[in-house]
Protein backbone atom coordinates (compact mmCIF):
# COMPACT_ATOMS: atom_id res chain seq x y z
CA UNK A 1 0.00 0.00 0.00
CA UNK A 2 1.70 3.39 -1.04
CA UNK A 3 2.16 5.64 1.79
CA UNK A 4 1.70 8.73 -0.76
CA UNK A 5 -1.74 8.51 -3.23
CA UNK A 6 -2.81 10.37 -5.94
CA UNK A 7 -5.86 12.10 -4.05
CA UNK A 8 -3.03 13.19 -0.78
CA UNK A 9 -0.69 14.40 -4.04
CA UNK A 10 -3.61 16.71 -5.24
CA UNK A 11 -4.93 17.83 -1.61
CA UNK A 12 -0.85 18.53 -1.05
CA UNK A 13 -0.76 20.50 -4.60
CA UNK A 14 -3.92 22.63 -3.39
CA UNK A 15 -3.06 23.91 -0.24
CA UNK A 16 0.27 24.72 -0.71
CA UNK A 17 0.19 27.11 -3.55
CA UNK A 18 -4.24 27.74 -3.40
CA UNK A 19 -4.43 26.16 -6.84
CA UNK A 20 -6.52 23.00 -7.25
CA UNK A 21 -5.77 20.44 -10.44
CA UNK A 22 -9.52 19.01 -9.34
CA UNK A 23 -10.58 19.90 -12.92
CA UNK A 24 -7.74 17.02 -14.13
CA UNK A 25 -9.08 13.41 -14.41
CA UNK A 26 -6.86 11.10 -12.69
CA UNK A 27 -5.27 9.47 -15.52
CA UNK A 28 -4.52 13.02 -17.02
CA UNK A 29 -3.18 14.64 -13.71
CA UNK A 30 -0.81 11.95 -13.36
CA UNK A 31 0.50 11.83 -16.90
CA UNK A 32 0.61 15.84 -17.59
CA UNK A 33 3.65 17.41 -16.27
CA UNK A 34 3.62 19.52 -13.01
CA UNK A 35 5.05 22.40 -15.03
CA UNK A 36 2.08 22.41 -17.72
CA UNK A 37 -0.19 21.83 -14.99
CA UNK A 38 1.06 25.07 -14.06
CA UNK A 39 3.02 24.32 -11.20
CA UNK A 40 6.68 26.03 -10.79
CA UNK A 41 9.44 25.27 -9.12
CA UNK A 42 8.65 27.32 -6.21
CA UNK A 43 5.19 25.42 -5.54
CA UNK A 44 7.07 22.03 -6.54
CA UNK A 45 9.77 23.18 -2.99
CA UNK A 46 6.83 23.94 -1.18
CA UNK A 47 5.14 20.71 -2.08
CA UNK A 48 7.99 18.61 -0.98
CA UNK A 49 8.66 20.63 1.94
CA UNK A 50 4.81 19.53 3.00
CA UNK A 51 5.68 16.27 2.09
CA UNK A 52 8.40 15.63 4.48
CA UNK A 53 6.24 17.12 6.57
CA UNK A 54 3.22 15.09 6.70
CA UNK A 55 4.84 11.50 5.40
CA UNK A 56 8.42 11.98 6.57
CA UNK A 57 9.73 11.67 3.45
CA UNK A 58 12.61 13.68 2.27
CA UNK A 59 13.10 14.99 -1.04
CA UNK A 60 16.36 16.99 -2.41
CA UNK A 61 15.46 19.96 -4.34
CA UNK A 62 17.63 18.33 -7.31
CA UNK A 63 15.28 15.43 -7.06
CA UNK A 64 12.47 17.43 -6.95
CA UNK A 65 14.17 19.79 -10.34
CA UNK A 66 13.90 15.97 -11.81
CA UNK A 67 10.75 15.09 -11.81
CA UNK A 68 8.25 15.60 -14.25
CA UNK A 69 4.71 14.67 -13.77
CA UNK A 70 2.76 13.56 -10.69
CA UNK A 71 2.77 9.87 -11.55
CA UNK A 72 7.24 10.57 -11.28
CA UNK A 73 6.76 12.31 -8.46
CA UNK A 74 4.46 9.25 -6.26
CA UNK A 75 6.87 6.70 -7.30
CA UNK A 76 9.63 8.68 -5.93
CA UNK A 77 8.19 9.24 -2.90
CA UNK A 78 6.38 5.91 -2.40
CA UNK A 79 9.87 4.12 -3.52
CA UNK A 80 11.90 6.42 -0.66
CA UNK A 81 9.76 5.46 1.83
CA UNK A 82 9.23 1.77 1.41
CA UNK A 83 12.94 1.89 0.96
CA UNK A 84 13.24 3.73 4.79
CA UNK A 85 15.06 6.90 3.22
CA UNK B 1 6.83 61.82 -28.73
CA UNK B 2 5.02 64.13 -26.48
CA UNK B 3 6.46 64.98 -23.33
CA UNK B 4 2.74 65.05 -21.84
CA UNK B 5 2.10 62.59 -19.22
CA UNK B 6 -1.78 61.39 -18.58
CA UNK B 7 -3.43 59.80 -16.15
CA UNK B 8 -5.76 57.47 -18.06
CA UNK B 9 -6.92 54.76 -15.59
CA UNK B 10 -7.16 54.66 -12.05
CA UNK B 11 -7.48 51.69 -9.16
CA UNK B 12 -8.26 52.27 -5.57
CA UNK B 13 -8.53 50.97 -2.15
CA UNK B 14 -9.05 52.74 1.29
CA UNK B 15 -10.88 52.53 4.28
CA UNK B 16 -13.50 54.84 3.16
CA UNK B 17 -13.97 53.52 -0.38
CA UNK B 18 -13.35 50.98 -2.19
CA UNK B 19 -12.98 52.12 -5.80
CA UNK B 20 -12.53 55.61 -7.18
CA UNK B 21 -16.20 56.64 -6.88
CA UNK B 22 -17.24 54.93 -3.86
CA UNK B 23 -14.37 56.63 -2.08
CA UNK B 24 -14.94 60.31 -3.70
CA UNK B 25 -18.01 60.40 -2.61
CA UNK B 26 -17.45 59.31 0.99
CA UNK B 27 -14.57 62.10 1.04
CA UNK B 28 -16.46 64.91 0.00
CA UNK B 29 -19.03 63.73 2.60
CA UNK B 30 -16.21 64.13 4.96
CA UNK B 31 -17.00 60.61 6.15
CA UNK B 32 -14.20 58.68 8.21
CA UNK B 33 -13.03 55.82 7.74
CA UNK B 34 -11.28 55.74 10.69
CA UNK B 35 -12.29 53.12 13.24
CA UNK B 36 -11.10 50.71 16.20
CA UNK B 37 -9.32 47.86 15.15
CA UNK B 38 -10.54 44.60 14.26
CA UNK B 39 -7.70 42.38 12.52
CA UNK B 40 -6.44 41.48 15.56
CA UNK B 41 -7.27 42.14 18.86
CA UNK B 42 -5.61 45.79 19.76
CA UNK B 43 -6.74 46.14 22.84
CA UNK B 44 -3.52 45.78 24.74
CA UNK B 45 -1.84 48.64 22.06
CA UNK B 46 -1.54 52.38 23.60
CA UNK B 47 -2.77 52.84 19.93
CA UNK B 48 -6.24 50.92 18.87
CA UNK B 49 -7.52 53.12 15.76
CA UNK B 50 -6.68 52.47 12.07
CA UNK B 51 -8.02 53.32 8.47
CA UNK B 52 -9.14 49.47 7.56
CA UNK B 53 -10.38 48.59 4.43
CA UNK B 54 -13.91 46.81 4.97
CA UNK B 55 -16.04 45.06 2.57
CA UNK B 56 -12.87 43.75 0.63
CA UNK B 57 -12.37 40.13 -0.17
CA UNK B 58 -9.44 39.11 -2.25
CA UNK B 59 -10.87 35.83 -3.05
CA UNK B 60 -13.74 37.60 -5.25
CA UNK B 61 -11.13 39.02 -7.57
CA UNK B 62 -7.37 37.10 -7.59
CA UNK B 63 -7.06 33.38 -8.29
CA UNK B 64 -6.08 31.01 -5.48
CA UNK B 65 -2.40 30.25 -6.72
CA UNK B 66 -1.75 34.34 -5.94
CA UNK B 67 -3.78 34.62 -3.00
CA UNK B 68 -0.89 31.62 -1.66
CA UNK B 69 1.73 33.57 -2.12
CA UNK B 70 1.11 37.15 -1.55
CA UNK B 71 0.63 39.10 1.31
CA UNK B 72 -2.62 41.12 1.52
CA UNK B 73 -0.97 44.45 0.86
CA UNK B 74 0.27 42.64 -2.73
CA UNK B 75 -3.38 41.70 -3.00
CA UNK B 76 -4.53 44.88 -2.53
CA UNK B 77 -2.40 46.33 -5.28
CA UNK B 78 -2.95 43.66 -7.58
CA UNK B 79 -6.62 44.27 -7.60
CA UNK B 80 -5.98 47.94 -8.03
CA UNK B 81 -3.53 47.19 -11.09
CA UNK B 82 -6.23 45.02 -12.57
CA UNK B 83 -8.93 47.93 -11.96
CA UNK B 84 -6.64 50.30 -13.39
CA UNK B 85 -5.84 48.91 -16.69
CA UNK B 86 -9.66 48.16 -16.82
CA UNK B 87 -10.56 51.59 -16.77
CA UNK B 88 -8.00 52.45 -19.07
CA UNK B 89 -9.55 50.12 -21.53
CA UNK B 90 -5.61 49.15 -22.51
CA UNK B 91 -6.57 46.38 -24.58
CA UNK B 92 -4.01 43.15 -25.86
CA UNK B 93 -2.24 44.47 -28.78
CA UNK B 94 -2.27 48.03 -27.76
CA UNK B 95 1.09 48.12 -26.95
CA UNK B 96 4.30 45.52 -26.87
CA UNK B 97 5.34 43.37 -23.66
CA UNK B 98 8.12 46.09 -23.81
CA UNK B 99 6.37 48.74 -24.08
CA UNK B 100 4.65 48.93 -20.55
CA UNK B 101 6.36 49.08 -17.17
CA UNK B 102 5.90 49.27 -13.49
CA UNK B 103 7.15 51.25 -10.70
CA UNK B 104 5.55 51.06 -7.14
CA UNK B 105 6.23 52.24 -4.17
CA UNK B 106 6.54 50.47 -0.48
CA UNK B 107 7.34 51.37 2.54
CA UNK B 108 6.42 48.17 4.87
CA UNK B 109 6.56 45.04 2.33
CA UNK B 110 4.91 41.82 3.53
CA UNK B 111 3.97 42.25 7.15
CA UNK B 112 1.05 40.38 7.72
CA UNK B 113 2.17 36.87 5.76
CA UNK B 114 5.77 37.16 7.11
CA UNK B 115 4.54 37.57 10.61
CA UNK B 116 2.70 34.33 9.81
CA UNK B 117 5.98 33.11 8.99
CA UNK B 118 7.74 33.52 11.92
CA UNK B 119 4.76 32.53 13.99
CA UNK B 120 5.34 29.09 12.02
CA UNK B 121 9.08 29.25 12.38
CA UNK B 122 9.22 29.59 15.93
CA UNK B 123 6.44 26.99 16.67
CA UNK B 124 6.67 24.55 13.96
CA UNK B 125 10.55 24.82 13.11
CA UNK B 126 12.20 26.40 9.86
CA UNK B 127 10.79 23.22 7.73
CA UNK B 128 7.21 24.91 8.11
CA UNK B 129 7.85 28.19 6.87
CA UNK B 130 6.82 28.83 3.34
CA UNK B 131 9.18 28.89 0.37
CA UNK B 132 6.65 31.92 -0.97
CA UNK B 133 8.18 34.00 2.32
CA UNK B 134 11.30 34.64 -0.02
CA UNK B 135 9.69 37.31 -1.98
CA UNK B 136 5.91 37.83 -0.59
CA UNK B 137 7.75 39.98 2.18
CA UNK B 138 10.12 42.22 -0.03
CA UNK B 139 9.48 46.02 -1.17
CA UNK B 140 10.10 45.31 -4.83
CA UNK B 141 7.25 42.26 -4.87
CA UNK B 142 4.30 44.72 -6.00
CA UNK B 143 6.14 46.02 -8.91
CA UNK B 144 7.27 42.04 -9.64
CA UNK B 145 3.51 40.33 -9.41
CA UNK B 146 2.02 43.55 -11.22
CA UNK B 147 4.85 43.01 -13.93
CA UNK B 148 3.96 39.33 -14.52
CA UNK B 149 0.22 39.30 -14.33
CA UNK B 150 -0.22 42.20 -16.83
CA UNK B 151 2.94 41.01 -19.04
CA UNK B 152 4.31 44.11 -18.56
CA UNK B 153 8.24 43.77 -19.52
CA UNK B 154 9.25 47.48 -19.83
CA UNK B 155 11.50 49.51 -17.87
CA UNK B 156 10.38 48.88 -13.84
CA UNK B 157 11.47 49.09 -10.10
CA UNK B 158 10.54 49.88 -6.99
CA UNK B 159 10.89 52.75 -4.48
CA UNK B 160 11.41 53.16 -0.75
CA UNK B 161 10.81 56.56 0.97
CA UNK B 162 8.27 55.83 3.54
CA UNK B 163 5.21 58.26 3.03
CA UNK B 164 7.13 59.88 0.02
CA UNK B 165 7.38 57.01 -2.20
CA UNK B 166 3.81 56.92 -3.89
CA UNK B 167 4.81 60.56 -5.65
CA UNK B 168 8.42 59.26 -6.46
CA UNK B 169 6.64 56.45 -8.27
CA UNK B 170 4.69 58.95 -9.87
CA UNK B 171 7.66 60.92 -10.88
CA UNK B 172 9.88 58.20 -11.63
CA UNK B 173 7.04 56.81 -14.21
CA UNK B 174 6.55 60.07 -15.86
CA UNK B 175 10.28 60.17 -16.47
CA UNK B 176 10.09 57.00 -17.62
CA UNK B 177 7.72 57.84 -20.20
CA UNK B 178 9.46 61.02 -21.15
CA UNK B 179 12.47 58.95 -22.00
CA UNK B 180 10.40 56.75 -24.12
CA UNK B 181 8.39 54.04 -22.90
CA UNK B 182 4.92 55.15 -23.99
CA UNK B 183 2.77 53.52 -20.56
CA UNK B 184 3.67 52.89 -17.18
CA UNK B 185 1.78 51.37 -13.99
CA UNK B 186 2.59 52.98 -11.18
CA UNK B 187 1.63 54.13 -7.46
CA UNK B 188 2.02 52.53 -4.10
CA UNK B 189 -0.24 49.94 -1.68
CA UNK B 190 0.68 49.45 2.00
CA UNK B 191 -1.04 47.26 4.81
CA UNK B 192 0.91 46.50 8.09
CA UNK B 193 -2.03 45.69 10.56
CA UNK B 194 -1.18 43.02 11.97
CA UNK B 195 0.48 42.88 15.59
CA UNK B 196 3.99 42.81 14.41
CA UNK B 197 3.27 45.29 11.94
CA UNK B 198 0.97 47.72 14.38
CA UNK B 199 4.03 47.69 16.77
CA UNK B 200 6.81 48.38 13.87
CA UNK B 201 4.28 51.51 13.66
CA UNK B 202 3.70 52.50 17.21
CA UNK B 203 7.20 52.41 17.42
CA UNK B 204 7.88 55.67 15.15
CA UNK B 205 6.30 57.72 17.91
CA UNK B 206 4.47 59.54 15.82
CA UNK B 207 0.89 57.53 16.15
CA UNK B 208 -1.85 59.40 18.04
CA UNK B 209 -2.61 57.75 20.85
CA UNK B 210 -6.34 59.38 21.30
CA UNK B 211 -9.10 56.94 21.28
CA UNK B 212 -12.02 58.84 19.78
CA UNK B 213 -11.67 58.61 15.92
CA UNK B 214 -12.94 61.52 15.03
CA UNK B 215 -10.47 63.56 16.65
CA UNK B 216 -7.32 60.90 16.78
CA UNK B 217 -5.84 62.60 13.26
CA UNK B 218 -6.38 66.45 12.87
CA UNK B 219 -3.96 67.57 10.91
CA UNK B 220 -2.98 71.22 11.48
CA UNK B 221 -5.79 71.58 14.40
CA UNK B 222 -5.12 73.43 17.62
CA UNK B 223 -5.79 69.34 18.79
CA UNK B 224 -3.37 67.46 16.87
CA UNK B 225 -1.84 64.36 18.41
CA UNK B 226 -0.45 62.37 15.70
CA UNK B 227 -2.02 60.47 12.86
CA UNK B 228 -4.01 56.84 12.44
CA UNK B 229 -2.37 54.87 10.52
CA UNK B 230 -4.39 53.25 7.85
CA UNK B 231 -4.43 50.35 4.46
CA UNK B 232 -4.37 50.94 1.31
CA UNK B 233 -3.11 53.26 -2.03
CA UNK B 234 -3.90 53.36 -5.78
CA UNK B 235 -2.33 52.48 -8.89
CA UNK B 236 -2.61 54.23 -11.83
CA UNK B 237 -2.04 53.97 -15.65
CA UNK B 238 0.20 56.66 -17.00
CA UNK B 239 0.73 57.63 -20.73
CA UNK B 240 2.53 59.74 -23.57
CA UNK B 241 -0.36 61.92 -24.65
CA UNK B 242 0.58 60.88 -28.07
CA UNK B 243 0.67 57.00 -27.57
CA UNK B 244 -2.85 57.45 -25.61
CA UNK B 245 -4.18 59.67 -28.43
CA UNK B 246 -2.70 57.17 -30.72
CA UNK B 247 -4.49 54.21 -29.17
CA UNK B 248 -7.96 56.18 -28.98
CA UNK B 249 -7.52 56.10 -25.11
CA UNK B 250 -10.84 57.15 -23.79
CA UNK B 251 -9.99 58.08 -20.42
CA UNK B 252 -8.02 61.11 -19.34
CA UNK B 253 -8.23 62.02 -15.83
CA UNK B 254 -5.29 64.76 -16.24
CA UNK B 255 -1.75 65.67 -16.32
CA UNK B 256 1.00 64.79 -14.20
CA UNK B 257 2.92 68.27 -14.88
CA UNK B 258 5.78 68.01 -12.66
CA UNK B 259 7.81 66.06 -9.65
CA UNK B 260 10.47 67.27 -7.34
CA UNK B 261 12.51 65.37 -4.84
CA UNK B 262 14.76 66.34 -1.78
CA UNK B 263 16.64 64.94 1.37
CA UNK B 264 16.52 67.01 4.15
CA UNK B 265 19.88 67.65 6.20
CA UNK B 266 20.50 66.16 9.43
CA UNK B 267 18.52 67.72 12.12
CA UNK B 268 21.18 69.18 14.12
CA UNK B 269 22.13 71.30 11.22
CA UNK B 270 19.93 73.97 11.52
CA UNK B 271 19.82 74.19 7.98
CA UNK B 272 15.95 74.36 6.75
CA UNK B 273 14.44 71.24 5.29
CA UNK B 274 13.64 70.51 2.26
CA UNK B 275 10.44 70.18 1.41
CA UNK B 276 9.45 73.68 0.16
CA UNK B 277 12.26 73.42 -2.21
CA UNK B 278 10.96 69.99 -3.94
CA UNK B 279 7.90 71.91 -3.90
CA UNK B 280 9.32 74.85 -6.29
CA UNK B 281 11.54 72.02 -8.22
CA UNK B 282 8.30 70.30 -9.19
CA UNK B 283 6.65 73.79 -10.01
CA UNK B 284 9.31 74.99 -12.08
CA UNK B 285 9.16 71.49 -14.11
CA UNK B 286 5.40 72.26 -14.57
CA UNK B 287 6.60 75.83 -16.10
CA UNK B 288 3.85 77.29 -13.52
CA UNK B 289 4.09 79.64 -10.48
CA UNK B 290 2.66 79.50 -6.91
CA UNK B 291 -0.16 81.78 -8.53
CA UNK B 292 -1.42 79.25 -11.13
CA UNK B 293 -1.88 76.65 -8.21
CA UNK B 294 -5.51 76.36 -7.02
CA UNK B 295 -5.08 74.29 -4.15
CA UNK B 296 -1.93 72.16 -2.27
CA UNK B 297 -2.96 68.86 -0.78
CA UNK B 298 -1.04 68.92 2.39
CA UNK B 299 1.86 65.64 3.64
CA UNK B 300 -0.70 66.52 6.46
CA UNK B 301 1.32 64.66 9.57
CA UNK B 302 -0.84 65.84 12.10
CA UNK B 303 2.42 65.79 14.43
CA UNK B 304 2.60 69.72 15.83
CA UNK B 305 6.33 70.06 14.90
CA UNK B 306 5.58 68.75 11.64
CA UNK B 307 2.70 70.31 10.98
CA UNK B 308 3.92 73.65 11.82
CA UNK B 309 7.20 72.94 9.66
CA UNK B 310 4.78 71.87 6.62
CA UNK B 311 2.68 75.24 7.15
CA UNK B 312 5.69 77.58 7.14
CA UNK B 313 6.50 75.83 3.69
CA UNK B 314 3.61 76.34 2.21
CA UNK B 315 3.10 79.82 3.61
CA UNK B 316 6.96 80.88 2.34
CA UNK B 317 5.91 79.47 -0.96
CA UNK B 318 2.67 80.93 -1.35
CA UNK B 319 2.14 83.91 1.37
CA UNK B 320 -0.41 83.88 4.63
CA UNK B 321 -3.52 82.20 3.23
CA UNK B 322 -2.58 82.30 -0.35
CA UNK B 323 -3.80 79.00 -1.19
CA UNK B 324 -6.66 76.39 -0.17
CA UNK B 325 -4.61 73.39 1.82
CA UNK B 326 -6.21 70.27 2.36
CA UNK B 327 -4.95 66.59 4.27
CA UNK B 328 -8.70 64.98 3.34
CA UNK B 329 -6.24 61.43 4.01
CA UNK B 330 -6.78 62.35 7.66
CA UNK B 331 -10.51 61.00 6.48
CA UNK B 332 -9.31 57.48 6.06
CA UNK B 333 -5.47 57.44 7.47
CA UNK B 334 -1.52 57.84 6.68
CA UNK B 335 -0.96 55.51 3.91
CA UNK B 336 2.77 55.62 3.89
CA UNK B 337 3.36 55.04 0.16
CA UNK B 338 -0.15 54.66 -0.64
CA UNK B 339 -0.71 58.59 0.60
CA UNK B 340 0.81 59.91 -2.91
CA UNK B 341 -0.72 58.36 -5.35
CA UNK B 342 -4.40 58.84 -3.01
CA UNK B 343 -3.54 62.16 -2.78
CA UNK B 344 -3.02 62.24 -7.00
CA UNK B 345 -6.71 60.94 -7.43
CA UNK B 346 -7.38 63.20 -5.15
CA UNK B 347 -6.43 66.03 -7.06
CA UNK B 348 -7.26 64.74 -10.22
CA UNK B 349 -11.23 64.76 -9.36
CA UNK B 350 -11.31 67.73 -7.60
CA UNK B 351 -9.60 69.04 -10.67
CA UNK B 352 -12.62 67.17 -12.47
CA UNK B 353 -15.60 67.82 -10.39
CA UNK B 354 -14.40 71.34 -9.44
CA UNK B 355 -14.28 70.43 -5.15
CA UNK B 356 -12.28 70.32 -3.14
CA UNK B 357 -12.44 67.59 -0.10
CA UNK B 358 -12.52 68.76 3.36
CA UNK B 359 -9.42 67.94 6.34
CA UNK B 360 -11.28 66.87 9.37
CA UNK B 361 -11.06 69.66 12.24
CA UNK B 362 -11.37 69.64 15.83
CA UNK B 363 -11.10 72.45 17.62
CA UNK B 364 -9.95 74.36 14.39
CA UNK B 365 -6.26 74.91 13.08
CA UNK B 366 -3.82 76.68 14.46
CA UNK B 367 -4.02 80.52 14.09
CA UNK B 368 -0.54 81.39 13.74
CA UNK B 369 0.34 78.37 11.00
CA UNK B 370 -1.38 81.54 8.31
CA UNK B 371 -2.83 78.65 6.53
CA UNK B 372 -6.60 78.48 4.61
CA UNK B 373 -7.72 75.03 5.83
CA UNK B 374 -10.46 73.67 3.99
CA UNK B 375 -12.48 71.93 6.76
CA UNK B 376 -15.68 72.13 4.72
CA UNK B 377 -15.59 70.71 0.91
CA UNK B 378 -15.34 73.71 -0.81
CA UNK B 379 -16.59 74.50 -4.39
CA UNK B 380 -13.71 76.12 -6.53
CA UNK B 381 -12.07 76.15 -9.31
CA UNK B 382 -9.24 73.64 -9.66
CA UNK B 383 -6.92 73.73 -12.71
CA UNK B 384 -3.52 72.67 -11.14
CA UNK B 385 -3.13 70.81 -8.08
CA UNK B 386 0.59 70.69 -5.67
CA UNK B 387 0.66 67.44 -4.13
CA UNK B 388 2.92 67.02 -1.37
CA UNK B 389 4.48 64.32 0.59
CA UNK B 390 7.24 63.98 3.20
CA UNK B 391 8.76 60.51 4.44
CA UNK B 392 9.69 59.92 7.90
CA UNK B 393 13.91 59.92 7.92
CA UNK B 394 14.52 63.32 5.65
CA UNK B 395 12.15 62.49 2.45
CA UNK B 396 10.04 64.74 0.63
CA UNK B 397 8.45 65.35 -2.52
CA UNK B 398 6.16 67.04 -4.74
CA UNK B 399 4.26 66.74 -7.62
CA UNK B 400 2.03 69.13 -9.63
CA UNK B 401 -1.13 67.64 -10.96
CA UNK B 402 -2.82 69.85 -13.77
CA UNK B 403 -6.23 69.71 -16.07
CA UNK B 404 -5.19 68.30 -19.20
Amino acid sequence: MALVSTDDLRRVLREVTGESPDDVDEASFLETSLEQLGYDSLALMEAAARIQQEFGVRLADDDVFRIGTPRELLRFVNDAAATGR
Amino acid sequence: MSTHVLVTGIGLLTANGVGVEQFWAALQEGVSGLASLSRFDASGYPARLAGEIKGFRAPDHLPGRLLAQTDVSTQYALVAADWAVQDAKIAPGDYLDYEMGVVTANASGGFEFTHREFRKLWTLGPQAVSVYESFAWFYAVNTGQISIRNCLRGPSSALVAEQAGGLDAIGHARRTIIRGTPMMVTGGVDSALDPWGWVSQLSGGRVSPVTDPASAYLPFDVAASGYVPGEGGAILTLENADAARARDAQRNYGEIAGYGTTFDPQPASGRPNGLGRAAEIAMAEAEVTPTEIDVVFADGAGVPELDRAEAETIVRLFGPGGVPVTASKALYGRLYSGAGPVDVVTALLSIRDGRIPPTPSGAGPVAGYDIDLVTRVRPASVACALVLARGKGGFNSALVVRRS
